[in-house]
């Protein structure tokens, strides 16, 4: 794991959010499930428990930048929602700083859970699901990025 | 002069053995994919594959790994933990964890080089069950329930060549361990029988404006305000209404942390010292078991100079479950 540079917890202005609702969110929908999809082709999500995931609606919410995506899997592809017609069957809010100590892997969902820096709600069990299967990915280590370096 | 204890770490997946391994744990303990053991929760914990990889991982690393079978067998399926304890044998674990009677004797008689533990489900507090399964399964390691003083820790100690094992660090519950029903009275479902304590199906986070309820298989068992730390959703760590009151009934959400008396824990001879947690993150694994090393590591260079660096405590307090640690039942002046 890189040690070399951490990231701060922090809050973005609540002008960010109240302008970040109102600009479009279709640019970081397609980046998440363009992501996604990515680790799908590496094979870095186990086919076990990515059937769990069929027909099933997430949503992420960044609080602190007013931005949120909405996606879904199906026939071995994760796809955008732009405009969801129900509720998500498993939904994820937090602010950007916790969504990037996560995927940095330098926080851990139940210490950001407990300390309420990370909401869950919906189907308990799917995101148990998506939590274990994250936590069991062995990332590529990557290059380390001089923009965060200290 | 006693030797430092052994630091074993948990792995709930693969990216947390390997955290735990470079992160200085003596050994990991795991299980496989299905209700042998107690945190069968979903996508969690290994599959053949997974544990082969991980075991050759920890031993070039000259690391051990301990595997945990720690339910009961049900009935008409006893022959599936046998399965377990086969399957653990043939990957060639160092130690298998077992809790069943039942278990120990078929892995005694049928793997009789196998070096076997007693789980702490296997809820031995005294050295006479301790010795009895020393005697009849040659059990080599016992790991004590999390309910004894330091001074009963001691006597057992005293009383017994099986090596001890304690909780050093991690969430605490009711800790009746090996024994506790209470998810089975919300769910149907608990640790001993199915491998999970409220399982997630039966869970749901309910947000409501300036709070979040918890609901166990529709019983509301806690609500936290915007500001309250939240903790796992069991019935032991649920606020109730008695007689008028409505509190922590039972137990606050609350970790054991044993910083503060690893001294004490070294001199008394207790062998390996445990952290909670299969169910938690590499991101867990890596800062639990960084931070217990380095105050073993401290410890090592003399117990008259060892203090408890604020910075560890302040990286074990982050991860903590609800907003208090104590020493649990280790410091406990009353009798």
């Amino acid at each position: 794991m890189n040690q070399s540079f951490t990231i701060p917890k922090f809050r973005l202005p609540a002008i960010i959010a109240s302008i970040g609702q109102k600009l479009p969110q279709w640019p970081h929908t397609l980046t998440l499930v363009a992501g996604l999809n990515a680790a799908l082709k590496m094979k870095l999500l186990p086919e076990s428990e990515l059937e769990a995931l069929e027909d099933k609606l997430f949503r992420v919410r960044v609080l602190d930048t007013g931005g949120e995506a909405s996606y879904t899997y199906r026939g071995g592809l994760f796809h955008p929602v732009f405009r969801p017609e129900r509720e998500p069957d498993l939904a994820f809010a937090a602010n950007l700083s916790a969504f990037l100590q996560l995927l940095a892997r330098q926080e851990d969902p139940d210490t950001l859970f407990f300390n309420r820096e990370l909401e869950i709600t919906g189907d308990t069990e799917l995101g148990l699901i998506v939590k274990n299967m994250l936590d069991a990915v062995e990332w590529p280590s990557l290059p380390k990025l001089p923009l965060f370096s200290r | 002069m006693s030797s430092l204890p052994d630091l074993i770490c948990p792995a709930g997946s693969l990216p947390a053995l390997k955290a735990a391994v470079d992160n200085g744990a003596d050994a990991v303990y795991l299980g496989f994919k299905n209700d042998t053991n107690a945190r069968n929760f979903a996508g969690l914990n290994f599959d053949q594959k997974n544990m082969t990889e991980g075991i050759r991982y920890a031993h070039a690393k000259g690391r051990e790994v301990l595997l945990a079978i720690n339910t009961f067998p049900q009935a008409g399926r006893v022959g599936d933990w046998q399965k377990a304890v086969d399957a653990a044998v043939d990957q060639g674990v160092d130690a298998i964890i077992l809790a069943d009677v039942g278990l120990l004797d078929y892995a005694r008689q049928r793997h009789p080089q196998q070096r076997l533990h007693l789980s702490v489900q296997g809820s031995a507090t005294s050295y006479e069950a301790i010795n009895f399964c020393q005697r009849e399964f040659g059990i080599k390691r016992a790991v004590l329930p999390r309910v004894l003083t330091l001074a009963q820790v001691e006597n057992v100690i005293k009383n017994t060549t099986v090596e001890i094992e304690v909780f050093g660090f991690g969430s605490l519950c009711v800790m009746n361990e090996g024994r506790c029903w209470l998810s089975s009275y919300a769910c149907g479902e608990s640790p001993n029988t199915v491998g999970a304590c409220s399982p997630a199906k039966y869970v749901k986070w309910d947000k409501q404006p300036g709070a979040m309820e918890t609901r166990l298989n529709g019983i509301l068992i806690d609500r936290f305000g915007d500001a309250e730390a939240a903790g796992y959703p069991t019935l032991c760590k649920g606020r109730f209404e008695v007689q008028g009151e409505t509190y922590y009934a039972l137990e606050e959400p609350t970790s054991l942390n044993v910083i503060s008396i690893l001294p004490e824990i070294m001199k008394i001879g207790v062998r390996a010292i445990k952290v909670e947690g299969r169910q938690r993150s590499p991101a867990y694994v890596t800062q639990v078991t960084r931070t217990l090393r380095a105050a073993l590591d401290a410890l090592a260079e003399g117990s008259e100079r060892f203090h408890v660096k604020p910075a560890w405590q302040a990286e074990l307090a982050k991860v903590s479950e609800g907003s208090q640690a104590t020493l649990g039942a280790y410091s406990r002046p009353w009798r």
